[in-house]
């Protein structure tokens, strides 16, 4: 019985393609997932909109929205209808077809990535060999649609707004890719079904997850910075900072095409919070042997949610990093963290099991930790506060 | 010839014409990238996964986006104005034409022999590290070398002397 | 036509659009373009041939293309910078007035 409820969805599939003749029946399946896809990932969007909403109004000590139905649940739903029903807005002078075809191709690469993560036991997309480099390709086309954004509008304050966000998405994508490659070395395959069924197995009621390794929890720690950084995401939101350059790279997209850009970066973030339970935490699998009974998709969604969680939690409480700050962080300390944690998991594999594994491993990744974030600060010299008018 | 081939092939070729044929440098980067895109989709079709992924990171997500940088830094106002063809433009065309002429001779001048309609190769990530670990080290080791190098001669050539304007 | 030929045919075309782009076009980034595409299709040829090719268990096509992507790649960071530096100079990127060599 576990098994059927496991395998629901999988089963329903099978039983719907039975009625198609055989020679569409690979199209028709592509087209379910595809289309199972397109609805379940838009509608987390409108909860983690409104989810989102709420939990920053707590945070900042204030309601979030409550008017639009009980506790604001129709809030996604009016603001879709606002975004639908707004002008759309193209300046004269900007390029048409570039400033069309940005939201288009933000939106596109960032549904393309959720081909190859594995919500469930036998449920993906698409099973490629090299699913992870797939991922990161799909990622690359994301930089390629902000600079369509920034560049087409034909305004100053949006280029240069595009201009720091390639530079953060280039900058970051090097630990990103890098914090991957330790994963990729332990499990020693490319594809994301592999990765996890490397994960699944238990010791006694403990799980195998890479982030239960002092090189997996290190590495962890950078794929989740950097995620946060690669979708322009406070801390790292500079680029598109209310305060200071209004909206960066969309300033001049009104309606519908601005709905699109919001509804692109954060299906990013999903698509790398998907990645990272994929490669750190097990994937689908439970997080106790006793708890295997659970179906597989819902402990996938219940680690997105707590991931999710957790983004809107760092937004509400850590200010936001000045250029200087955040590019100094990437090169400086994440890139050298990133290069010295695959080393760290080339020595726990080949010492042999126990704690003197342990301990050596943890000393290594704590060192050069503390090291690297000791030798970077920037010490400046408080001052007691003079007031020269108010005596 | 199949029908996938026909389709990719003409959507790579537009592609690249017209990087080289628009006049807005910006609009000629894109088309290239939809070229790559498209050579890309042409290695996956030959079974090459892992070259078709690494040539979408490092040419559309690098390559593209350096031209791009430049571009922008490069641009001076009076850009559009120019004509966009160099002077001797017509013995540039005529030799590439000659050169497409005689490499069509040649492909088709030469007996292929029959194919032995070989199965797909499947080829793993693994066989490739393997191959670069054992047969290929030591271009390896010199790609690495050559990729320093071109990196400490980039940011040489670009930097500007006086360091307060970055 | 059998496949490899159409793949040849292809690679030939791709290179000679990329040769005339960068014959005859007058920005110094379109010549770099230019090159590029011709690399691009100098890899698609080595792919055809391991595919169509007596022996693709050997892998050499694909390893062949990987270091051919990884050289271009560096070559075309060595030359945007060259471009910068140069129009730093001439304060231009045409080509067709960067005739003296007088610095």
């Amino acid at each position: 019985m576990p098994e059927t409820i496991d395998q629901i969805f999988v089963i329903l599939k099978h039983w719907v393609l039975g009625y198609v003749p055989a020679e569409a029946q690979p199209v028709f399946s592509a087209l379910l997932s595809v289309v199972s896809v397109l609805v379940v990932f838009p509608l987390l969007f409108a909860i983690t909109t409104l989810l989102e909403r709420k939990a920053l109004g707590r945070i900042q000590n204030r309601y979030g929205p409550n008017r639009t139905g009980p506790y604001g649940f129709l809030q996604p739903v009016a603001d879709a209808v606002k975004s639908l029903t707004k002008e759309d807005i193209v300046p004269h002078t900007a390029d048409g077809v570039v400033h069309f075809l940005a939201p288009l191709l933000l939106v596109s690469a960032a549904l393309l990535a959720y081909a190859v993560l594995p919500v469930g036991r036998n449920m993906i997309v698409a099973n490629l060999n090299a699913g992870v480099l797939f991922f990161f390709a799909v990622g690359s086309l994301v930089e390629l649609a902000v600079f369509m954004a920034g560049w087409s509008s034909r305004n100053k304050y949006s280029l240069l707004g595009a201009m720091r966000a390639i530079a953060q998405m280039i900058s970051y994508e090097v630990p990103l890719v890098l914090a991957s490659i330790v994963v990729i070395m332990a499990a020693g395959s490319l594809s994301t079904v592999a990765i996890v069924k490397m994960q699944a197995a238990y010791t006694g009621i403990w799980p195998h997850w890479f982030v239960f390794t002092p090189w997996g929890f290190a590495g962890f720690v950078l794929f989740m910075i950097a995620a946060t950084a690669e979708s322009n995401r406070s801390p790292f939101d500079l680029p598109e900072g209310e305060s200071e350059i209004i909206a960066g790279y969309y300033i001049e997209y009104s309606g519908f095409k601005f709905a699109l850009f919001f509804l692109g970066e954060y299906l990013g973030m999903f698509a790398t919070s998907g990645m990272a339970i994929t490669l750190f935490l097990g994937g689908w699998a439970a997080p106790f042997s006793f708890l295997t009974w659970v179906p597989s998709y819902f402990w996938f969604f219940f680690k997105l949610f707590v991931l999710i969680a957790g983004f809107i939690w760092v937004r509400g409480t850590l200010p936001r990093l000045r250029m200087d700050q955040l590019m100094n962080f990437a090169w400086r300390f994440m890139l050298p963290m990133a290069l010295l944690n695959i080393f760290i998991a080339g020595v726990w594999h080949f010492m042999p099991a126990g704690p003197s594994r342990w301990l050596v491993c943890v000393v290594l990744v704590a060192a050069p930790c503390i090291l690297l974030s000791r030798g970077l600060k920037q010490e400046k010299k408080l001052q007691v506060r003079t007031y020269r008018f108010a005596e | 010839m199949t029908v996938v081939f026909l389709i990719l092939a003409v959507l790579t070729t537009a592609g690249m014409a017209a990087a080289m044929g628009l006049r807005n440098l910006v609009h000629c980067v894109l088309a290239l990238t939809v070229g790559f895109t498209g050579l890309a989709a042409l290695y996956l079709e030959l079974g090459a996964q892992f070259v078709g992924f690494t040539q979408i990171i490092v040419y559309v997500g690098a390559v593209a986006i350096l031209a791009v940088f430049v571009i922008m830094m490069t641009q001076s106002a009076g850009a559009l104005t120019r004509p966009s063809l160099s002077s001797f433009w017509v013995g540039g065309s005529l030799v590439a034409g000659s050169v497409f002429a005689v490499l069509a001779w040649a492909i088709f001048s030469r007996v292929i022999p029959r194919q032995m309609l070989l199965p797909e190769p499947e080829v793993t990530v693994h066989q490739i590290g393997d191959a670069l670990m054992h047969r290929f080290v030591l271009p390896l080791e010199i790609i690495g070398l050559l990729l320093t190098v071109a990196l400490i001669g980039a940011v040489v050539l670009a930097i500007r002397e006086r360091q307060g304007m970055q | 036509m059998s496949s490899l030929t159409s793949y040849l045919l292809l690679s030939a075309l791709i290179f000679s659009i990329g040769l005339a782009g960068a014959l005859t076009r007058r920005n110094a980034i379109l010549v770099l373009i230019g090159i590029e595409l011709m690399l691009n299709a100098a890899n698609l040829n080595f792919l055809a041939f391991w595919r169509y090719g007596p022996n693709p268990a050997a892998l050499t096509g694909i390893m062949f293309t990987i270091f051919s992507i990884s050289v271009a790649a560096a070559e075309a960071a060595v030359g945007l910078g060259i471009i910068l530096a140069v129009h730093r100079h001439f304060k231009t990127t045409d080509l067709d007035q960067m005739n003296s060599m007088k610095g």
